[in-house]
């Protein structure tokens, strides 16, 4: 994998001249009927394009029923208007084709080491990468590229996983535990892994990547679905009212006693205005971009539906560190023991934490040098040894012996309990005040860390989860939409309660075990609720799979990213919060275009009705509020503006709607007012410049 | 518009809001078979009925089994109906001897009166004997005002269920429909139509001298009255609560034995729309939250006041035309004003215009003046009404869950436009319920324009047209829109009892009753098996102003842009030629 394409993937691929070039040459395929079909709207205005032509090419050869340069232009119009809508979605589809050829290239036909025994030192066959299967065990070493899916069973290397997260600094993959899945397509840097394939060609998570990426085969999502039917009953309705329009029309020329009958132009060209062209012909670039806007956050999902179900998410499971909070405790006060100097209990603290490289021993020395000017000193420049912290006495420390000095000191730091067993032990005492302090700093949600040197005890230290910044905000937009936050820790009921008081989250579950998890989104969705979560442990993956919208972290085993409908390739946990967004996104564009696509019809119809009866009713003219010049100005104008409307909004289309976090009552009022309001009186005023553009162009007269 | 004539509508509206709750709470306890002061009297016969049929009054059936129990027995309820038209000359009850009715004729009428259209393609006192009128008629307006309920109450407990298969007992609901809500209601209204006049006997018609003696078309001279009489009161009442329409005379009620006095025509005008009003509160009662019930009829009064009094102006203004001629248009003490056309003195303008809206928005179908004579705006106003798809109260029953096939609607839509999976009721809108609501709103129009569209371009279709000009056109239109929406009113100016009217008006009646109740039991079917949802902050909330607007908008939208075109080229110009 180079690094170029890392790039390709990480910065959002911007629209660049060659991809329209690509976008109208796919747009011209997509004239094929058969794939047309699939869109009853469009399909519907190419039909009629492809009559109107025929009606044109009668025109031309004298036996027109209406001017051939008039039908011409409606026949031109109608064929632009299928032309827009096909290079909207191939504009969409564009993208993700870009994106899938710079992960294709990284896939070059790799050769693998084809182990006859699954260990390593065992003889092996190359073979061609496409030729292996599930349960095939390679031996990768150094330099070479992963050929497939697998999970590592012997061996200890660095992998460069670029090629899919992005993150240029390499991994670590062992045997057992949760860092034994790769993916096929990165590559060893040092060292070797033996890996048994657990996927057959093909369906690996690169292929599924890059499948979901062209929406080669994008199945439509349930909505989508539901909204089509909508918009094809909206277009047998306006079939219905057109086809039943000529025999109205010739009985009232009998009833006047004068005029022409309506013709079949005329009746096309008000078919494709009523008909939803705007939402029908963009539609399915909506769900295209949609896909492509989460793959811009890194985001990969296994479906539309997954996208679309996001959006509707009720409750979001998340996990305390690493989303709610810093992944570590960090110090934030000194307390120090009745008697004692903060200050020294400051300096002892540090000394303790010198050597210990773990981020709470950091945070100490920081904490020591920020509130008392402390310095850090050198382990070795202090004749000190460092004892690190082991899992039996549940303390760490240092013993410092002066050279040629006596005054030996013995500092530990550690938990309350552990501290004073140790106290104990060497003929000190624990005072009862430190007790209280102890209780104090848990109730609050802390840590207390008692240090000690030699027998006297010095204070406590509070180590404090860090709430990450902006979370808070974050979770109330949460809440303005409807979306209940839960945290999940295995922290105490105490310390829980306070963070969670903290970040604002709505509730939490402490003491949690991964099979909690499971309960918890199973009890949601007894009652109804949509749920998502993140994971990243191979014990999250019965909750992953369970969850309605479940997102693997990319650094996360292989169990845990087939159970997800969803992998977050820069494994950040907080990005849950713009995948609810992006869900909600898209509905609300299919919702707005179909609204103003809808709305546009008024003014369509004071556009052509009167126009199209203005030799049998004359009077109709008071319906041309417009003031359109003539009828053929008229109806041209409106199909002209039809067309147009489209790729007017293919930006709209592939950016979404602007999400903003308020009520659905708020939502629904903001976005009637835009677009449906918008959707009645923006033809007005379009159909009317176009018009007056017509006859100043000297087009019509 | 006179001060007076706003008066009188206002009281309507307020008298008519005034039963909403009281009725409307009564009629949810006899569906959630709770006990009603009515149970002493009709309990009894309510388990005679069912010990009678073999029913199980604890059994429930699913969507489909009540679906077929529906249509078996408006289909035997048909059979009967056109079997007794065509023999009824071999029973008793027919003093005035009257023979069978034509094959097509009996058709259309059976149709008509099992569908709830009641579109009369007959003249009653010249056709039907009494026993008749009895038997056939006021029997099918009694079971298919409460098969419409009926389908409705299946519907609600889809909407009101979770995570269940069954909707009910259709012969249930239909049971308790008739003998607690119809029937009493019934009883009361036709005792008080007969203290107002209203003729309820057997006897044969009466003929009595003329005070003044008169000539008719050919020139002789007409010396004596023949007075039609009949068991008319009980049919009346029946025909009002059950958004029947169908007249006993043919002169419906604008007849003075029909509709003979001022509170008679209160009293009759208030029952078109006094189930169909109730029933909204009744759905918010079963649906377990009356701010539904109530949005959904603020929804249809929103729609439905602004169209009474456009239409009570338009009358009142009159023809133009006609001033030209010196003709006194002008409301004063001794002239009511305005198009009198077609209207009864007794009643006058303000009654006229309320009760064409009424009864056309409430698929009743009774008239109480000639809506041919209206003006052209007038017209145009009750035709909308009809092309609203009968959802602005609507029949009894199908009038509601019409509308609410119209939440589901805006409902799907509004969920799009706040980036949700759109949910009504703690039910999700999904493909399935997309594809019956689509089914449900295109079926009509297409209907409407279709046969339509095959009327104006036939012989058959057109010779039957009286008026020149646009008015043929609203003529036709308006007799298609009345039948497919199983209206029954008639804009009249048309000579329809013949085959081709007869046989494509009864398509027109028979598609628009049962296609589209069977896909709403459907789509009940699927709602009642969806999980519950509970609502949250991001559920859209669908009882507030804004979405009672929004409601509104899919109703307009839907009902009037597929007509506008049609509209355009038959009542609305011909309202700008008059004037012109």
């Amino acid at each position: 994998m180079t690094t170029q394409s890392l790039d390709q993937l990480k910065r959002p691929i911007g629209l660049t001249g060659s991809m329209y070039m690509h976008a109208l040459f796919y747009s011209l395929k997509k004239f094929n009927p058969i794939l047309m079909v699939r869109n009853p709207v469009m399909f519907v205005v190419e039909v009629v394009s492809v009559l109107c032509t025929v009606l044109w090419i009668q025109a031309l050869i004298g036996y027109g029923e209406a001017p051939a340069w008039f039908i011409g232009s409606i026949s031109a119009w109608l064929w632009l208007t299928v032309l827009f809508a096909n290079f909207s979605e191939a504009l969409a589809e564009g993208r993700g084709k870009a994106q899938a050829d710079a992960l294709r290239k990284s896939r070059r036909d790799a050769s693998a080491k084809l182990l006859n025994e699954p260990t390593y030192g065992s003889l092996y066959k190359t073979v061609s990468s496409i030729d292996l299967k599930k349960g095939d065990v390679l031996l990768v070493e150094a330099g070479e590229i992963i050929a497939s899916d697998g999970e590592v069973i012997e061996g200890i290397a660095s992998v460069d996983e670029s090629a899919i997260t992005g993150e240029s600094a390499p991994v670590i993959r062992e045997s057992g535990g949760d860092r034994s899945a790769v993916t096929g397509g990165t590559r060893v840097l040092s060292d070797w892994l033996v890996i048994r394939v657990t996927v057959d060609m093909g369906g690996g998570f690169l292929d599924r990547m890059i499948h979901m990426i062209e929406g080669a085969k994008r199945q439509k999502t349930p909505n989508e679905i539901a909204l089509n039917i909508l918009l094809a009953a909206f277009t047998i309705i306006f079939l219905g009212v057109c086809v039943s329009l000529l025999p109205f029309s010739l009985y009232s020329i009998e009833a006047a006693g004068q005029g022409n009958p309506i013709t079949v132009t005329v009746l096309i060209a008000l078919l494709v205005c009523l008909i939803p062209t705007t939402i029908g012909g963009l539609l399915s670039a909506i769900g295209i971009a949609g896909m492509d806007r989460m793959i811009r956050h890194n985001v990969i999902a296994t479906s539309g539906r997954a996208i679309e179900a996001a959006g509707d998410v009720d409750v979001l499971l998340l996990d305390k560190t690493g989303t709610i909070t810093m992944g570590n405790r960090m110090a934030t006060e000194f307390t120090s023991a009745p008697g004692i100097l903060k200050e020294r209990l400051a300096d002892v603290a540090q000394l303790a934490s010198l050597a210990d490289e773990t981020p709470e021993g950091r945070s100490i020395v920081i904490l020591a040098k920020e509130k008392y000017g402390l310095r850090g000193r050198d382990v070795h420049d202090i004749h000190a040894h460092f004892i690190p912290f082991s899992a039996q006495t549940r303390m760490s420390g240092i013993n410092i012996q002066p050279e040629g000095k006596n005054g030996k000191r013995i500092i530990r730091k550690g938990a309350a309990d552990a501290i004073r067993m140790y106290v104990v032990e060497i003929g000190g005492s624990f005072p009862s005040t430190v007790n209280l302090m102890v209780q104090e700093i848990s109730r609050l949600g802390a840590t207390p860390l008692v240090v000690v040197e030699n027998k006297e005890v010095l204070g406590v230290v509070h180590l404090k989860d860090i709430v990450k910044g902006g979370i808070k905000e974050r979770f109330s937009r949460l809440r303005k939409m409807g979306i209940k936050t839960v945290m999940i820790t295995g922290d105490n009921r105490l310390t829980a309660t306070a963070i969670a008081a903290e970040a604002g989250v709505d509730d939490f579950l402490s003491e949690a075990k991964p099979e909690d998890k499971l309960k918890l989104i199973r009890e949601y969705q007894k009652g109804g609720r949509l749920v998502a979560m993140t994971g990243d442990g191979t014990n999250d993956a019965p909750a992953l799979a369970q969850a309605d919208v479940a997102v693997a972290m990319n650094t996360g085993t292989q169990s845990a990213r087939e159970a997800a409908n969803m992998v977050d390739l820069d494994s950040n946990p907080t990005k849950l919060l713009e995948i609810v967004e992006i869900g909600k996104q898209l509905l609300m564009t299919r919702g707005t275009l179909t609204t103003f696509s809808i709305a546009n019809d008024v003014a369509k119809y004071f556009a052509i009705i009167p126009a199209a009866f203005a030799t049998t009713y004359p009077a109709l003219d008071i319906l041309n509020i417009m003031k359109l010049t003539t009828p053929e100005s008229a109806i041209l104008s409106a199909v002209i503006f039809n067309a147009l409307i489209i790729t007017a909004l293919i930006p709209l289309a592939l950016k979404g709607v602007g999400y903003r976090a308020m009520s659905a009552a708020q939502l629904l009022r903001r976005h009637l007012l835009i677009y449906g309001i918008g959707g009645v009186i923006t033809p007005f005023i379009g159909i009317k410049l176009i018009d007056m553009l017509l006859i100043f162009m000297g087009v019509c007269q | 518009m006179t001060a007076n004539g706003i008066f009188q509508i206002i009281l309507y509206l307020f008298v008519l809001l005034l039963t909403v709750k009281p009725l409307g709470l009564f009629m949810a306890k006899v569906f959630q078979r709770e006990r009603t002061f009515l149970d002493p009297i009709f309990g009894p016969v309510e388990r005679l009925i069912y010990r009678i049929a073999g029913i199980n009054p604890d059994d429930e059936m699913d969507w489909k089994q009540n679906a077929i129990a529906m249509l078996i027995f408006n289909f035997f309820g048909l059979i009967i109906v056109y079997a007794i038209q065509r023999l009824q000359q071999f029973f008793f009850l027919n003093p005035q001897g009257m023979s069978a009715v034509s094959p097509d004729s009996s058709f259309n009428t059976a149709v008509s009166f099992t569908s709830n259209t009641n579109w009369q393609g007959y003249s009653g006192e010249m056709t039907m004997s009494y026993l008749t009128q009895m038997l056939a008629l006021t029997v099918q307006n009694f079971v298919s005002s409460a098969t419409g309920i009926a389908i409705l109450v299946l519907f609600i407990r889809g909407l009101a269920r979770h995570s269940a298969t069954t909707l009910g007992n259709f012969w249930i609901d239909m049971t308790r429909s008739i003998l607690y809500i119809l029937l009493p209601l019934s009883i009361v209204l036709a005792l008080l139509l007969i203290s107002q006049g209203v003729v309820q006997n057997y006897s044969p018609s009466v003929e009595i001298p003329l005070l003044e003696p008169t000539r008719d078309v050919s020139g002789t001279t007409v010396t004596n009255q023949v007075i039609v009489m009949g068991p008319a009161a009980s049919q009346i009442a029946i025909k009002q609560l059950g958004t029947n329409g169908g007249g006993f005379f043919n002169g419906n009620s604008a007849h003075p034995f029909e509709n003979p006095t001022p509170l008679s025509n209160f009293l009759e005008m208030l029952s078109i729309l006094l189930v169909a009003a109730a029933l909204c509160y009744t759905y918010g009662v079963m649906v377990k939250d009356t701010r539904q019930g109530w949005a959904i009829l603020a929804a249809m009064l929103i729609i439905f006041i602004p169209v009474v009094f456009c239409t009570y102006n338009a009358e009142i203004s009159g023809n133009p035309k006609l001033s030209a001629s010196a003709i006194d248009q002008k409301t004063s003490d001794i002239n009511p004003g305005g198009n009198m056309e077609g209207k009864e003195v007794r009643f006058g303008i303000a009654n006229s215009a309320l009760w064409a809206i009424a009864t056309t928005s409430a698929s009743n179908g009774s008239v109480n003046s000639m809506h041919d004579s209206f003006t052209p705006i007038g017209g145009l106003a009750a035709l909308v009404m009809m092309h609203l798809g009968e959802v602005v109260f609507g029949g009894v029953g199908s009038g509601l869950y019409g509308i609410v096939i119209f939440v589901i609607v805006a409902v799907f839509v509004a969920g799009l436009l706040v980036g949700r999976t759109p949910e009504y009721l703690g039910h999700k809108i999904e493909t399935y319920e997309m594809k019956m609501a689509s089914l449900l709103i295109l079926i009509m129009p297409l209907t409407v324009l279709f046969l339509t569209a095959l009327a104006v371009i036939t012989t058959a279709g057109k010779a039957a047209v009286f008026n020149t000009g646009p008015h043929g056109l609203s003529e036709i239109l308006y007799a298609f829109t009345s039948q497919g929406n199983n209206n029954g009113s008639a804009f009249a100016g048309l000579s329809v009892n013949n085959p081709f009217y007869n046989v494509t008006g009864g398509i027109a009646m028979l598609i628009g009753r049962y296609w589209l109740a069977v896909p709403t039991l459907a789509l009940a079917g699927s709602l009642v098996r969806k999980k519950l949802v509970p609502p949250s902050e991001g559920t859209l909330p669908i009882h507030t102003p804004l979405f009672i607007f929004w409601l509104i908008a899919i109703i307009i939208i839907v009902g009037v842009l597929n007509f506008l075109p049609a509209l355009a080229l038959g009542p609305l110009v011909e309202h700008l030629l008059m004037v012109q």
